[in-house]
């Protein structure tokens, strides 16, 4: 068939051009699976811990909102409704970023119009970017059912988990195949297949909230919207209890039905047009528009909003889930020790807030490499050349970025602990004291942002052709570092590289300035170093 | 004073050596082309004129000023058209043109508009939308709606169409009119012969020629035709004449302006019925420095932009 023509040739470009993400991708998520896993089989080694823990999963409507349905208390099943969502989650935004990166973005950057003019049928890009990114799924999924079984689940039950999680991948593929037809920009193609992952979440969200308790109170069985969603498929699976591989199908034929949309889609549309038009912009600029800060709020403010949306639905449902916390740890000492551990106090309310609001800094540590990163963007296409070629010098610039990147910080660490103080406040009593109250303790997690603002920082100044990689390396590691290293039971030197590990976990323990002065000055320092190699460095370099 | 003035300029990136030795001098109120082949240090030039890049030897003043030390003052001064232009992807056309004005130290609203409607460039369009040309437009427009006295351009046409070029011309005549001073990267010769008054030609980041058009043509032969009524002989012994060819009766042959006199006064002697002399084009000064392994009848050719007889 000649619209194929070229596939195998484009799919080892895909494979040669992709070969560390999709490495990273195939190891990396197993990996995660597999410390997952093993942690959640430590916290629930016995009977009755499960018996507890699926009994409040079920009864609660935030845990089955967030981890959807839990399918009964086998281990199995415990750990699937704890990693699920999250290895579902990346398996769906990895396998669109993937697509979209390999069509559309060749198309906007006029790399499959000299492609197109090589030969090469006209659906050989998309077949070839399709093969790759299910074979990396069915890759990854081969991986993780060997670390599920590897933490010590069995065989049969992990293969069918793991073929779950991968067809969540698989059914995004395809729609991500879709997504890339509509819109012109890769950017549009990534939001609006980020859009479907959203509404399948949330009609999942919704069947399993309205769903029945069953089997003695341990299981739920959800509701018809679930059904429709390709991330609720995979909880359909049941994998460890039922085993239902017929329920695989459903992501398959998503997939084929995508892929054919796909095709005719890119049958009746000029190489580098869409379907969804662009829009247009005003003639000329406004005056808030006309200077390096107004450019940055321009530049920032819908993805700002976009984080605000998150954080404060995320604060609202964990403050809610406060309560239910109350009752769930009274049943499971266990869960209580862990949460003990990472809050860090005695008070196990006060310490599931101050974990939460830790977990928050940490995300909110990502909106901060990522605003921060968009100076490395601008110098790497092309714009910052233009712009250090007028009358604005580069210590100007780079203070607005990083002063634009820490207001956004601010924002959004105060409106996480505002809303998941409003929440505790709404089931336990005092809405508006609590959110005072959390949004003040909130606010004392600035210091660890300024310090990775000033990370990335420097970075930039110092080593502008690895700040990329090694910024968000260095926020894993501060992830890696919070979350596991008080369960791997780390040396206290390695927690120290972290600055979240110096953060008083407020509201658990008293306040103290100290670490909050001396996280500022370190974030200082960092800035200062970062803008003095950056005003000696040669641009673009 | 001249507005740019560099001397034996030096940059290396890591073991490649893009600057070696680099000589430009631009006066004030002219038109100066800057000459050369892929990767011989144009673009490298003029981010270090632009003070984005530091030199590691050598002397690099703008305006009389040290353009690392005084870049910001310097940028007031001047408008940048870079080579490739890269722009906002979510911002109006409009809105990245007056930004740039904006961020320059302000722009001329009505010649703004004037040059939109030149250029036919729709300004409500998202930047993300534009083909590389509509991009280079706006950089153009921005740059010259700002009243500056030095505008720097790296290949500004790259991506226009040929009416487009015509424009562009149009609009660097009118700012040399009004005094300003331009330092225009080009790899269209066309362009360069149009608008230039003085050029300069670097190869493998050092400077192989520089000076007028004029002075540039004396350099080089003059191609000349001649038809005579008896056969013409004793060519050969003349001097500085080169590459003499009969075809159909006709004589063609190359000779250094210098013995141009000596040539003629031996062709009278052979009753000439016909004659067409063809000063070198930039093409061929191009091309003797970069093609010097072609012949010159074939370079001549190359690709077809010879100016003719004039
Ligand atoms: N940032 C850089 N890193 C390494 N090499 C570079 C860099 N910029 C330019 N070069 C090299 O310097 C030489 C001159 O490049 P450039 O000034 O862009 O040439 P031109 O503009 O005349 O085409 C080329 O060999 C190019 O590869
Ligand atoms: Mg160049």
């Amino acid at each position: 068939m000649s619209a194929l023509t070229g596939t195998g040739t484009l799919a080892r470009l895909v494979l040669r051009r992709d070969r560390v993400r999709l490495a990273i991708w195939v190891l990396g998520a197993p990996l995660l699976g597999y410390a997952l896993a093993q942690s959640v089989v430590s916290v629930y080694p016995d009977e009755p811990a499960r018996l507890g823990y699926a009994t409040t999963s079920a009864s609660s409507l935030v845990a089955r909102a967030f981890n959807g349905p839990i399918a009964g208390s086998d281990l199995g099943a415990v750990v699937v409704a704890e990693t699920y969502i999250t290895l579902a989650l990346i398996f769906a935004l990895l396998s669109t970023f993937a697509v979209v990166r390999h069509t559309r973005q060749n198309e906007e950057t006029g790399r499959a119009e000299l492609l197109g003019a090589a030969v090469v049928g006209r659906y050989a890009l998309l077949t070839a970017a399709l093969l790759v990114v299910v074979a990396a799924n069915v890759a990854a999924a081969a991986l993780l059912a060997a670390g599920l079984a590897g933490a010590g689940l069995p065989l049969a039950g992990s293969v069918v988990a793991a073929a779950a999680i991968g067809g969540v991948g698989v059914a995004f593929t395809g729609v991500a195949a879709v997504t890339a037809q509509l819109s012109v920009t890769s950017r549009g193609a990534n939001a609006l297949a980020a859009a479907a992952v959203g509404v399948a979440f949330l009609l999942r969200a919704a069947g399993d909230v309205l769903g029945d308790q069953t089997d003695g109170g341990v299981r739920v069985e959800s509701a018809w919207p679930s059904w429709l969603s390709p991330l609720g498929w995979g909880n359909q699976v049941r994998a460890y209890v039922d085993d239902r591989w017929w329920v695989l199908a459903l992501p398959v034929a998503l997939l084929l039905a995508a892929v054919a949309a796909a095709y005719a889609l890119a049958e009746r549309r000029d190489i580098g047009a869409g379907l969804v038009a662009p829009r247009r912009g005003p003639a000329s600029a406004a005056a808030g528009l006309l200077s390096p800060a107004g450019l940055a709020w321009r530049l920032q403010r819908g993805t700002l909003l976009g984080w605000a949306v998150g954080v404060a639905v995320l604060g609202f449902s964990m403050g809610i889930a406060g309560d239910e916390f109350n009752a769930m740890i009274e049943e499971n000492p266990a869960a209580a020790e862990a949460i003990a551990a990472m809050g860090g106090g005695a008070d196990l309310i006060d310490a599931y807030l101050a974990a939460m609001l830790g977990l928050f800094a940490l995300t909110i540590g990502a909106y901060v490499v990522q605003a921060m990163l968009r100076v490395r963007g601008d110098e790497s296409d092309g714009v910052l050349e233009a712009v250090l070629a007028t009358g604005v010098s580069r210590g100007r610039w780079l203070g607005t970025q990083v002063a634009a990147a820490a207001l956004g910080a601010l924002a959004l660490v105060l409106l996480a602990g505002l809303t998941t103080g409003l929440g505790y406040g709404l089931v336990a009593g005092d809405p508006v004291g609590r959110a005072v109250d959390l949004g003040g303790a909130a606010l004392l997690r600035l210091p660890a942002l300024l310090v990775v603002a000033g990370v990335v920082t420097a970075l930039f100044g110092l080593l502008p052709r690895w700040s990329v990689v090694l910024s968000w390396a260095a926020l894993l590691v501060f992830l890696l570092l919070g979350q596991l290293g008080a369960v791997l039971e780390l040396p206290q030197a390695a927690l120290n590289l972290s600055p979240y590990t110096h953060i008083p976990s407020v509201p658990a323990v008293e306040a103290t300035a100290l670490p909050l002065v001396v996280l500022t000055a370190v974030a200082v320092a960092l800035l200062a170093a970062g803008a003095a190699a950056f005003r000696h460095r040669d641009v673009p370099s | 004073m001249p507005v740019i003035e560099i001397g034996n300029l030096v940059k290396t990136f890591g073991s490649v050596r893009a600057l070696d030795g680099l000589d430009l001098r631009v006066e004030a109120g002219e038109v100066h082309g800057f000459l050369g082949p892929n990767g011989s240090g144009k673009s490298t030039t003029i981010r270090i004129l632009l003070g984005l890049l530091r030199r590691d030897a050598g002397e690099a003043r703008v305006f009389d000023a040290d353009p690392w030390r005084d870049a910001v003052a310097l940028h007031r001064r001047l408008a940048y058209v870079p080579g490739d232009v890269s722009l906002w992807p979510n911002l109006s056309g409009g809105e990245a043109i007056d930004l740039f004005g904006k961020l320059r130290g302000g722009l001329d609203r009505r010649r703004r508009d004037e040059l939109l409607d030149h250029f036919d460039l729709d300004p409500t369009r998202k930047c993300r939308t534009y083909s590389k040309g509509n991009r280079q437009k706006v950089a153009i427009v921005a740059a010259f709606a700002s009243n500056v006295e030095l505008y720097v351009l790296d290949e500004p046409t790259s991506g226009l169409d040929p009416l487009m070029e015509a424009v562009f011309q149009d609009e660097v005549r009118r700012i040399k009119a009004d005094g300003a001073t331009v330092l225009l990267s080009s790899h269209v010769l066309a362009e360069v012969e149009a608008l230039c008054d003085r050029v300069s030609i670097i190869r493998e980041g050092r400077t192989v020629e520089s000076g007028t058009l004029t002075e540039l043509r004396h350099l080089t032969r003059t191609a000349v035709t001649v038809e005579t009524a008896r056969p013409l002989t004793g060519l050969e012994a003349l001097p500085g004449v080169h590459a003499i060819r009969e075809v159909d009766g006709r004589t063609h042959l190359e000779v250094e302006p210098a013995h141009l006199d000596e040539l003629l006064g031996h062709l009278v002697r052979f009753g000439v019925r016909a004659l067409t002399s063809t000063p070198p084009t930039l093409e061929e000064l191009f091309l003797r420095h970069y093609g010097d392994e072609r012949p010159a009848a074939e370079a001549a050719g190359v690709n077809g932009r010879r100016a003719g007889a004039r």
